[in-house]
């Protein structure tokens, strides 16, 4: 019954589930995201029974609901699979680098630094394959991941509140600027306009295989610099006594951010939150363990975004809602209510 | 008369009956260079556009001496946006002021309690739903802002309002109608996501008296309360157990400041469009050039005012096409962003 | 006893929230003493000086200031009696000495009325009182921590109140500039003002105050002159330490020798 005490108290708490409830805890959630996959496939505009959905997957037969099963609800079930974990591990990631519990690829701007320059690429240069505006992806989510880094680390350290706000601002005037261009040549943005809601519906899976690779390289640096990244979170001065390498722990972990984030939204456009609300129902679970946050977060984000994207496609039946407005909806009531708990005020 | 007390800095001591004040001299100064600055690019912005003006022509326009012509250019058609370019920009710049001091923030602005992205989605809204007028696209923009500002204080709200809280919530609310935003104009045909793009960049175009005369009377009627409310804000600087001590209701000053701030960015919206950016960089210039400690309300007011000036004149005559003048604010932002992240990188050197 | 007093709590409880720290507390500052409130971390010393300076309203009871319940002035007027260094203060950017120090000046300030001939005289005095007159033209952050302490002190003295409260003025100072401070608190003190002061250090209590008021879990404990209550009876009783009490051999004041784990058997 630790893992549920735990949950009520909240971070904060010293009873920490043993490694035995972790790994069982692990399952669990495995579980749970494999029943919301398949559910994913099953749910929306018309619910498809699973004897269809298994008739789908197993025979290439040409039914009507088997062709909606192969062509538009199981990519995008796989399309919410790897954008999910690349959010979560990446709002995991951004929050141990910064040790700031606010910390969201979303809300520094990182996300609107890779939509910026995908639009850039897309808009102007007229780059329309995925092998050719991924990169700028990663280099837009490069960019601002070192100016927020930069401007939010003051002389004493890192400010939560101080970063928050600077990602705030460059996500503003790269914003500012993507609408500038927008207005500039209507007919050319006409496309993004979708792909910057935030959307994991009617991406092909040719988008996904290109950038999986990356998002692999990014997982397995994570699990690398998660131990490092533990011994950080007592403090810099802590770590190198520890024998951490705080250089090579940033870099590595700043290459593996800017990938799953500049991946994830070359992927899906900006989707915000996931990486916030993630790591922290992650922490509460598994106790200030960062190999272990990783793990959850690998599982929880994709679940929590294929809810969201069922929800967004049940709402408004037959219409829609981008899952990208759902987590917002979703995740913008977490973070206030983070921050009127007491404990936050303190940071 | 100078002070006996040594500032570090000269001062100005003007003592008369009832009058008693200390003034930077260097703050009088700049201020001074400031109105003359602002007193020069305005004529040129007379001067210019497709029937181009001498300075003596424009001059005697103004002052009543030219009819015909010559008069309706300069008075009924140039001078609206002019003047509507000092007024909101002074407006934006003590609203930015405000906010910054309050936070303790150089990078605060009244868009961090939502107001921005909320006038947007009740501009939307009226785009989208009511396809209405421009006055009311203003009202749904100042009632979707008020409503967004109104709520993000209500729910940083515990045991008094603390910057912190308020921050965040703000942000988190920006964040949630930001994507709102997006949704919404993705709903809309091409057409319609125009107009709302183009209002949502603010623009100074075809601006007419009546909207300049509405927009000013709030905005002088706003800018001598936020003048009242500038003492106890530089006390809360001090933090707020040291104001409180000193005689300064906390909580009602931070409401105060915040309604005032709110205000007066809700008429530059109405008025224009959000314009964006001019309330975060105005202050930190004219306190950069003011050297003053803390920040300071008529610096940043003439500083906001030469700013928008500037932008909208490079948005209406430098830009190779026509821009809205938030666009050119967009780049003055990021060049402020740049600038900030290179002076702390000097200063940790 | 009747000592005269101009600032006195009447079973007030206090506390922030729903959070009670003192319940149906009462106590009364003796007028022109230096007053000292001494206990464990987390004895609800701060929150009593907050309570005295009227940051804190009292949820029941009140806090009587010249005879009149202090909420029941207007709180420039508080200021102009009652003033209050507080614990955590913030200096602007590029503020300089004699900036900040007029700034404690608010309280007599009016929208045109705001350097007088009297704000520069009390500028001027306060920073001498305090020993900044030297530094006026400097920039506070360039400052030192003993400095700059010296600097917020003058400022609340610019306030020209008959009461200062002071809360926990010596933490983070090195042990010059404690003395330094408490030697200037002295002074202060002989001129007639009253001070109200929260000290972590016994020893610096005993030694500089004039009236001792200890505290335990919300309560007063004990409250009279260091010599009449400074006793191993009572230090143990508050902080829980085993002490020996000896004659300071500087200033004959009471001295706590803590007896430490190896004596205590």
């Amino acid at each position: 019954m630790t893992v549920l005490a735990v949950r009520q108290d909240g971070p904060g708490t010293t009873t920490v589930p043993g490694p035995r409830r972790r790994l069982l805890g692990l399952v669990i959630a495995l579980v749970v995201l494999v029943v919301l996959l398949v559910l994913s496939v099953m749910i929306g505009s018309t619910s498809i029974p699973p004897s269809v959905v298994w008739d789908a997957l197993v025979h290439s037969s040409t039914g009507i609901d088997q062709v909606a099963v192969q062509d538009y609800r199981l990519p995008r079930t796989i399309v919410g699979l790897v954008v999910g974990v690349a959010l979560g591990l990446s709002g995991a990631l951004i929050q141990a680098l910064t040790r700031n519990p606010l910390a969201d690829p979303g809300i520094l701007g990182v996300h609107a630094g890779a939509s910026f320059a995908v639009t850039v690429a897309v808009g102007l240069l007229g780059v329309s394959d995925v092998q050719g505006y991924m990169w700028f992806a990663f280099a837009g989510a490069l960019v601002v991941t070192l100016m927020v880094l930069a401007l939010g680390s003051t002389r004493q350290g890192s400010s939560p509140v101080v970063m928050v706000l600077a990602g705030v601002c460059v996500g503003a005037v790269l914003g500012g600027a993507r609408e500038a261009l927008q207005l500039t040549d209507p007919d050319a943005f006409d496309a993004m306009r979708s792909w910057n809601a935030g959307s994991i519906g009617g991406r092909p899976l040719e988008v996904v295989w290109p950038i999986l690779p990356f998002l692999a390289v990014a997982l397995v640096l994570a699990f690398v610099v998660a131990g490092p990244l533990n011994a950080m979170a007592l403090g810099d001065e802590l770590a190198v006594s520890h024998g951490v390498s705080l250089a090579r722990t940033r870099v590595l972990a700043i290459i593996a951010l800017t990938l799953l984030a500049g991946g994830a939204t070359a992927i899906a456009g900006p989707i915000a939150f996931v990486g916030l609300m993630v790591p922290h129902v992650a922490r509460w679970i598994a106790g200030p363990h960062q190999r272990w946050i990783f793990a959850y977060s690998v599982l929880l984000a994709p679940g929590l975004l294929l809810v969201s994207d069922i929800l967004g496609r049940v709402v408004l039946r037959p219409g829609e809602i981008p899952v990208g407005v759902v987590t917002a909806f979703v995740g913008a009531p977490v973070l206030i209510a983070l921050v009127r708990r007491k404990k936050a005020s303190g940071l | 008369m100078s002070s006996d007390v040594d500032f570090g800095r000269p001062m100005l001591v003007l003592r008369r009956r009832r009058i008693a004040v200390r003034l930077e001299r260097r703050s009088v100064v700049v201020c001074a260079v400031l109105v003359l600055a602002l007193a020069g690019l305005a004529v040129l912005a007379l001067m210019t556009g497709s029937y181009s003006l001498g300075p003596g022509e424009v001059l005697s326009a103004l002052t009543g001496r030219e009819t015909g012509l010559m008069h309706d250019i300069v008075v009924e058609w140039r001078l609206p946006r002019v003047t509507a370019a000092l007024v909101f920009g002074a407006a934006l710049g003590v609203s930015g002021a405000v906010f910054q001091s309050m936070l303790r923030n150089p990078l605060a602005d009244p868009g961090i309690i939502g107001f921005s992205q909320g006038a947007y989605t009740g501009a939307l809204i009226v785009i989208l739903v009511v396809n209405g007028s421009y006055g009311q696209l203003a009202g749904g923009a100042l009632l979707g802002g008020m409503v967004t500002a109104l709520a993000v204080y209500v729910l940083a709200y515990r045991r008094g309002v603390q910057g912190f809280r308020l921050i965040v919530v703000g942000i988190g609310v920006s964040a949630m109608l930001g994507s709102l935003n997006t949704w919404l104009i993705l709903k809309a045909d091409l057409d319609q996501a125009m107009a709302a793009a183009t209002w949502g960049a603010g623009s100074l175009n075809g601006t007419s008296w009546d909207q300049v005369i509405i927009g000013g009377i709030c905005v002088l009627v706003l800018l001598p309360a936020a003048g009242m409310l500038s003492r106890p804000m530089r006390q809360m600087e001090l933090g707020d157990d040291a104001a409180a001590a000193l005689g300064v209701r906390v909580p009602a000053a931070r409401l105060g400041l915040v309604v005032v701030g709110v205000a007066l960015t809700a008429t530059v919206t109405a008025a224009a469009g959000p314009i964006a950016f001019i309330s975060l960089v105005a202050p930190q210039i004219a306190r950069r050039l003011a050297r003053t400690a803390g920040i300071t309300l008529a610096p940043a007011a003439l500083v906001g005012a030469l700013l928008c000036l500037a932008a909208d004149y490079i948005a209406q005559h430098v830009a190779p096409t026509p821009l809205p003048v938030g666009i050119v604010t967009v780049v003055l932002g990021g060049g402020y962003l740049g600038w900030l992240l290179f002076t702390e990188a000097r200063r940790r050197l | 006893m009747t000592t005269p007093t101009r600032l006195q709590v009447e079973s007030a409880t206090i506390g922030y929230d729903k959070r009670v720290i003192s319940r149906d507390l009462s106590v009364a500052i003796p007028d022109e003493s230096f007053t000292v409130i001494v206990g464990p971390n987390a004895c609800g010393k701060s929150t009593l000086l907050r309570g005295l300076s009227r940051l804190l309203r009292p949820s029941a009871g009140q806090v009587v200031l010249d005879g009149a319940d202090i909420n029941s002035f207007r709180t420039k007027e508080v200021a102009r009696r009652v003033g209050l260094l507080p614990q955590t203060s913030i200096a602007p950017d590029g503020i300089t000495v004699a900036d900040l120090v007029a700034r404690g000046r608010y309280p007599y300030h009016g929208f045109m009325r705001q350097w007088t001939a009297d704000d520069e005289r009390a500028v001027r005095n306060a920073m001498d009182a305090a020993a900044v007159t030297g530094l006026s033209s400097r920039l506070v952050d360039e400052l030192s921590g003993g400095q700059r302490q010296r600097v917020w002190v003058a400022m609340a003295l610019a306030q020209h109140t008959d009461i200062l409260l002071l809360d926990e003025p010596t933490t983070f100072l090195d042990i010059t500039h404690q003395i330094e401070l408490l030697e200037l608190f002295t002074d202060l003190n002989q001129a007639g003002r009253t001070l109200v002061a929260v000290l972590h250090d016994l020893n610096h209590a005993a030694r500089f105050g004039t009236h001792l008021i200890a505290m335990k879990d919300g309560r007063i404990v004990a409250e009279g002159t260091p010599e009449k209550i400074v006793t191993a009876e009572l230090v143990e009783e508050v902080f829980g330490l085993r002490c020996l009490v000896v004659a300071d051999p500087v200033a004959g004041t009471p001295h706590v020798v803590p007896l430490g784990r190896d004596r205590s058997r």
